[in-house]
């Protein structure tokens, strides 16, 4: 069984690995590359604790192979705040208190991301449909969606 | 425990308590750099994984893992045989945690441990496992509580049951308790209407997102450290070291950041297996538990059944109370069955009440604890019955409950008298509320119901050190499984008159504090904050010590007030306040370190009620349910960090919602469970909901000096009963079986229109 040879752009950076071919982009992520802020709460595509993003687009990590990040970009919390400067949401994620155990909250971080780049101004329905794949077992998601509306709010006004 | 200082309950003007600070642990959680049981690596370490019974009920003849020994890459390989040197010395609950972290004659339940390897990677493990041959002879199975409990059903342990048990019972009956006071009999005989009623509900999972997990690593000294997520590393170590034959001090556990636990995380698992991999393979061993072995393997909460019998006047007054309980608490004798008969009906002051409750064995996994274990179950059965009871006589349900309400000096069902309670409060908040008067449209109905938790103290041991700058360190031993360091930090900064983010928190491991309880019972804000102001207390009476010192004058003479050491008074001389900067920066000169402690068993955990009102829609077509509103009022005692109690209030009430409308183990003819993964098992998700609604009620408790209650198990007991209510309502036939799927709702609906 022969490893494949992979280069990719992670949040950013150029980047090379080796891996299984039936190695999990999740599995790249957290065990050979060491960036541990996508979790893996179930690894069948039913949780969202490892959303990142691939070329732009929201996937689950643990459905996507390894091999597939090939020239593509891929996007993680660890790359949503940039430097020593948080990015909104995370700020009112806190501000909220929109994370109890903060298991669930690399993927929310990252599924809301990319709802806020779609769409500036998402009512409370589109919200909770749109995180409807992440699942949070502690907060009842109540302030989970404020915190993202209020995001939403204050990207606006910025 | 007498508090040496007493509860001041004129101390209003918190200046920190009660304030709403980022937490610590806040950065690290949302920029991913927090640690959580997978996160830890270590250097030569291997991969752990676990062969499990693919049957419900099996001898295991045989274990040959000649060929997975054989298989490059693994290194070690353990069975049941390799606990038999420390079996005898355990005691039962020990022994039979032992048998379900690895069986030992028989395979218990589908997923049951029999075999793990330790392995270079996750695919030579994963190969290894198909290796191993084990030789099972399938026996006949039980899964259903009432079915488990037939004179003829498979038994699954010889002598499990106790005395309470009397003859003539299934074998799986293990033990019997009883509560009450008065007379039953009379109380129903003085009923104006007496309603009786049997109800089901169904095995749920706490849900908590992070699978287990955890990294082990033990010397050929002995000596062993573990990383692990958990409720309780202190009670992992002690199982830990009990089962594998070690002294506890040579063992060290440090728990990692923890995913959600409610309950779930308060015993072992994988650990003991990854300690006895790490001893064999002379390497570091990580094991992560896959979703399905979570659902398979650990956690849920008991399935039951429950009679419960009403007597009440046409003025609304229950004169009779009594409830019989059946609850299966998986291959083990443990279900939370004591607690649903204690808890059932200690909402209410009720003349004469009796509960039975049954502890039944069944071939699913061993029950753990969820969130007010127990208490769920009995609230849904006996607030439905009350529902009915106020629908018969056309009575307001909230004044009812009010009427019925305990209060301060009641004789609880389960025998203690209360304290100052705050379940009026929370009944008198709800109808203050618009949510309770507003409209409905059709197909819709409200809810209300009551619930109660115990609280828990429990043992606890709290550093906290006053560093030279000015700052402070706290050491507690209760992992944080919702915001607790925030607390910590509060209630320190409180007590010594510093800023927030002066002090901080951090949960120590095993080696560095004493023994703390595992975090359960609600008992961290309560207990944990207790000993953090009495640490801080310590530390006061110390930094007065070290002023006086400074000011050549007697310590009786020097007080403390709003985080400065002063004279007392004018006879003690006339010198400038110290603050606690000003003593710590010469602390070197002055006697050397200056640190708090508490060691303590608290007590006066301070009872807890909530108050749950939920609107849903139901589609008679369909029989799905659509929760509309829901609002949650609660007895804090007094809110630390408001966030993190509403946050606790609104998890709990979408846990209760999960259970009462989706989610549930579900068997096959076979024993094995049909739906081990978030698709099938469906924990609600944000476009299942509304926003939760909460009000804090706060009626001090007189057992902690600021007053608090615990408030994380108490918001999952109405919420069964609420949803079931007002879904009874909206569906107009009372709904007798959880969780209320749409193809239940449908069945009923057309039962009660076929009649
Ligand atoms: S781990 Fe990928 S969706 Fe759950
Ligand atoms: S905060 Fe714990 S799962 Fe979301």
């Amino acid at each position: 069984m022969s490893q494949i040879h992979v280069s990719t752009k992670i949040n950013g950076d150029a980047t090379e690995y080796l891996c299984e071919p039936e190695e999990t982009l999740l599995d790249v992520l957290r065990d050979r590359l060491g960036m541990t802020g996508s979790k893996e709460g179930c690894g069948t595509g039913d949780c969202g604790a490892c959303s990142v993003t691939l070329d732009g687009r929201l996937v689950c990590a643990c459905l996507v192979l390894g091999a597939e990040a090939q020239d593509r970009e891929v996007g993680t919390v660890e790359g949503i705040a940039e430097g020593d400067s948080l990015h909104p949401l995370q700020k009112k994620f806190l501000e909220h208190a929109a994370l109890q155990c903060g298991v669930c909250t690399p993927g929310f971080l990252v599924a809301a991301k990319s709802l806020l780049e779609r769409n500036s101004d998402p009512s409370e329905e589109e919200v909770r449909y749109w995180l409807a794949g992440n699942l949070c077992r502690c907060t009842g998601y109540d302030k989970i969606v404020r915190a993202v509306l209020d995001t939403a709010k204050e990207m606006r006004s910025a | 425990m007498p508090l040496d200082h007493p509860q001041d309950l004129t101390i209003k003007d918190f200046k920190i308590v009660g304030q709403r600070p980022l937490r610590p642990d806040g950065i690290d959680k949302v920029t991913g750099r927090a640690r959580f049981g997978a996160d830890m690596n270590a250097p030569g370490m291997l991969v752990g994984r676990v062969l499990r019974s693919p049957h419900a009920h099996a001898r295991i003849k045989s274990i040959d893992s000649a060929k997975a020994e054989a298989l490059p890459g693994v290194k070690a390989v353990v069975t049941g045989a390799d606990f038999g040197a420390v079996k005898d010395g355990l005691d039962d609950g020990m022994l039979d945690v032992l048998v379900n972290c690895m069986a030992q004659d028989k395979a218990l339940y589908d997923g049951h441990a029999v075999a793990a390897v330790a392995a270079i990677s996750q695919t030579v493990a994963r190969q290894a496992l198909k290796l191993i041959e084990v030789d099972y002879e399938v026996l006949p199975h039980v899964l259903d509580v009432d079915a488990a409990m037939q004179p003829d059903a498979p038994v699954l342990h010889e002598e499990a049951a106790d005395e309470s048990v009397p003859a003539g019972f299934s074998k799986n009956v293990v033990r019997r308790y009883e509560f009450g006071h008065g007379d039953v009999a009379k109380g129903f005989a003085e009923a104006d209407r007496i309603v009786e009623r049997r109800f089901k509900t169904e095995a749920a999972h706490q849900g908590y997102i992070e699978p287990h997990a955890c990294l082990a690593a033990m010397g050929p000294d002995g000596q062993a450290e573990l990383w692990v997520c958990t409720q309780g590393h202190y009670m992992v170590r002690n199982t830990c070291a009990a089962l594998l034959g070690m002294d506890a001090s040579q063992l060290r556990v440090t728990a990692s950041e923890i995913g959600g636990g409610f309950g779930g995380k308060t015993t072992v698992f994988i650990e003991p297996l990854a300690l006895a991999l790490s001893r064999k393979a002379g390497r570091p061993v990580k094991m992560t538990m896959s979703r399905e072995e979570v659902f398979r393997a650990t956690g849920p909460t008991s399935s039951s059944s429950i009679d419960v019998k009403i007597g009440m006047t046409r003025e609304g007054r229950i004169t009779a109370a009594s409830g019989e309980l059946r609850y299966q608490g998986g291959a083990f004798p443990g279900s939370p069955v004591e607690f649903g008969a204690m808890s059932a009906f200690a909402a209410y002051d009720v003349e004469n009440v009796k509960t039975v409750g049954w502890d039944v064995v069944a071939n699913r996994p061993k029950q753990a604890a969820y969130r007010a274990p127990g208490a769920p179950m009995a609230a849904y059965a006996v607030e439905s019955v009350i529902d009915e009871l106020c629908k018969q006589f056309d009575l307001d349900p909230l004044s009812v409950r009010l009427k019925n309400a305990a209060v301060e000096g009641t004789t609880s069902s389960f025998g203690v008298t209360y304290g100052k309670i705050g379940l009026s409060a929370t009944l008198e908040a709800a109808r203050a509320h618009p949510h309770y008067s507003a409209a409905l449209g059709p197909n819709q109905g409200r809810g209300l119901a009551c619930g109660f938790w115990f609280n828990f103290g429990g043992e606890t041991c709290v550093s906290l050190n006053v560093n030279a700058d000015g700052t402070v360190g706290l050491s507690v031993g209760t992992p944080d499984i919702g915001g607790s360091r925030a607390s910590m930090c509060q209630m320190a900064a409180e007590e010594l008159g510093i800023a927030y983010d002066k002090v901080r928190t951090v949960v120590a491991d095993t080696a560095s504090l004493g023994y703390n309880d595992v975090t359960d019972g609600s008992r961290v804000t309560f207990a944990s904050g207790l000993a953090t102001i009495q640490a801080a207390r310590d530390a006061i009476r110390k930094l007065c010590g070290r002023a006086a010192r400074m000011w050549g004058i007697d310590e009786d003479a020097v007080i403390w007030e709003e985080g400065y050491a002063k004279p007392a008074g004018g006879n003690a001389g006339s010198f400038e306040p110290l603050s606690l900067a000003e003593i710590a920066a010469v602390s070197a000169r002055t006697g050397g370190p200056i640190a708090g402690h508490t060691e303590v068993n608290a007590d006066g955990a301070g009872q807890s009620f909530a108050t749950h009102l939920v609107d849903s829609e139901v589609d008679p077509e369909t029989g799905k349910v659509k929760i509309l509103r829901y609002t949650v009022f609660q007895d804090a005692g007094k809110a630390i960090h408001p966030s993190y109690v509403e946050g606790q209030f609104q998890g709990g009430a979408v846990q209760g919602i999960g259970w009462a409308l989706n989610e549930e183990y579900i068997y096959g003819e076979d024993g094995r469970l049909q739906n081990p993964g978030f698709l099938d098992y469906r924990v609600p998700v944000a476009s299942d909901l509304p926003m939760i609604d909460t009000v804090i009620v706060e009626v001090p408790n007189p057992g902690h000096p600021y007053g608090v209650r615990g408030v994380g198990e108490t918001s999952i007991v109405p919420p069964l009963a609420a949803i079931a209510n007002s879904v009874s309502a909206a569906a107009a036939v009372r709904m007798t079986h959880l969780p209320m799927s749409p193809p239940r709702i449908r069945k009923a609906i057309e039962e009660a229109a076929g009649r």
